[in-house]
């Protein structure tokens, strides 16, 4: 079945990196939203999906088409716009190839030496990534992701790594509430994620998340790493959310002693698990085996 | 007669109240009332305000107790009381309402930092066509890996029954490491 949702609820950064995460194969389709007379079970208004606005597809978590549904996404268009093409080749070469595929096109053109094979590769990238960055502004919009449906075979097609673009979107999040409620917690600590050296190969951070990075050790709290930087709880809190959401660092459990002495300092109860016996939990899994 | 609990949570209308029915020995003693707005009325009539309660008397000696939370976070002040004790703790997320999922994590962490004790995530209503699946849904809600993400079906009682044991095995585990 498909996976579906509204981008209000799961913003386009989180569907990238889930995609990228679980290193899925298919086609994320945005629609335009249509309000119903429903309402869903946050009381929002429930959407139905209406027009198709865009569809960005993915192969082994690794973007590599997108297109949006009023822009005309063909090859002599996207050369154009990356100034390989004047306007005037590419009327005339649209006017000549009109039912030539993109990949048979491109061969022409490279053949001809109107453009090189680095060109259509980096313009039809930076046309993907284009449209991508556009989408993660977007925050309203039934979408739907169908598993191994891809593009037609005559699109030209270039794999682009996720975690820059995840990590551009994070940035994007300037929301304060949104950043506590993804991070509610600022004494938990952070660490590299088991592939870490891959997944930093060829990162673009800022200045700010370096020196973060520096810091990551599961003997630090967020708190710690704040004090050390100089940062507010919401400037360290945006940081963080950045390399969450790239998957550059992961949070790791709090340390419940340690949350319990605080609380207790609070003046408040700190409620202890009761005195009891493996042979109690054995007598209570028997007997719901049993029920 | 010795007596322990473990807390089912969750947020508003993921499956709290069916789940402790499904396995409950006795009617489940619930404190539901009308929902108070337009907005909930919509998803459900009536909703938990303090507390749902089940049973399962083990033997003579031994019954367990099942809270459910209500869900709803005006009722929140009720979840540190309830937590008090507690065995372990379930929390209940319905697959199929990825605007639920925000809230449902948020429970996840408060009910954490309550007290040391293991979890389970269920994600329940797996049987519906639109629920995300297990593996998206550990992503979703970054749920690590060694915390056991359980499909559910909160109106089976096997299903109800797998989550509670795999509970039960996870506090044992637990148990036994210390």
């Amino acid at each position: 079945m498909p996976l579906q949702g509204n981008l209000r609820d799961f913003s386009t950064t989180q569907l990238l990196n889930l995609i990228n995460l679980a290193g899925k194969t298919g086609t994320l389709t945005i629609f335009e939203g249509l309000p119903t007379n429903e309402k869903d079970a946050m009381g929002g208004v429930k959407m139905a999906a209406g027009k198709k606005r865009a569809s960005v597809a993915f192969k082994t978590g690794k973007l590599i088409h997108a297109g949006l549904d009023e822009q005309d996404g063909n090859l002599v268009s996207v050369l154009n716009k990356a100034g390989k093409l004047t306007s005037e080749q590419a009327r005339i070469i649209k006017e000549r190839a009109k039912n030539t595929s993109d990949k048979a096109l491109a061969l022409l053109l490279i053949n001809a030496n109107y453009v090189t094979q680095k060109d259509v590769l980096s313009s039809v990238q930076q046309h993907t990534l284009d449209i991508v960055y556009d989408l993660l502004g977007w925050h309203e919009g039934p979408f739907r992701f169908d598993d191994d449906a891809l593009p037609m075979g005559d699109r030209i097609m270039v794999p682009i790594d996720l975690e820059n673009v995840i990590i551009e979107g994070a940035r994007r999040v300037q929301d304060d509430e949104r950043l506590r409620e993804e991070i509610p917690n600022l004494d938990v600590s952070l660490k590299f994620p088991e592939d870490a050296k891959e997944k930093y190969k060829g990162m673009h951070l800022s200045v700010e998340e370096w020196r973060i990075v520096g810091y990551v050790n599961p003997k630090n709290t967020i708190r710690q790493i704040a004090k050390a930087n100089n940062m507010t709880d919401m400037e360290i809190r945006r940081v963080v959310y950045n390399l969450l959401q790239a998957g550059l660092v992961q949070m790791v459990k709090p340390n419940i002693a340690a949350q319990a002495a605080a609380r207790q300092q609070e003046g408040r109860v700190v409620p202890k698990s009761p005195p009891v016996s493996a042979s109690v939990i054995n007598r209570i899994i028997d007997r719901i085996r049993q029920s | 007669m010795q007596q322990v609990k473990m807390i089912i949570t969750g947020p508003f209308s993921s499956g709290k109240t069916e789940f402790i029915n499904s396995i409950s020995e006795i009617e489940v003693v619930s404190t539901e009332s009308k929902v108070s707005s337009e907005i909930e009325r919509t998803v459900k009539d009536s909703t938990t305000v303090a507390m749902d309660f089940g049973r399962i008397t083990v033997d003579d000696d031994l019954v367990l107790y099942l809270f459910g939370t209500p869900g709803q976070r005006r009722f929140d002040f009720m979840w540190e009381i309830l937590a008090e004790g507690m065995l372990g703790f379930v929390v209940m997320v319905d697959s199929t309402k990825p605007e639920t999922f925000r809230e449902a994590k948020s429970i996840l962490e408060t009910f954490r930092a309550y007290a040391p004790t293991p979890y389970v995530v269920a994600a329940n209503k797996q049987d519906l066509p639109d629920a995300w699946k297990t593996d998206d849904l550990r992503i979703a809600l970054r749920i690590e890996e060694g915390v056991k993400l359980l499909p559910c079906v909160a109106n089976q009682k096997e299903s109800v029954k797998s989550v509670l044991l795999e509970l039960l095995y996870s506090i044992l585990e637990e148990m036994e490491t210390k």
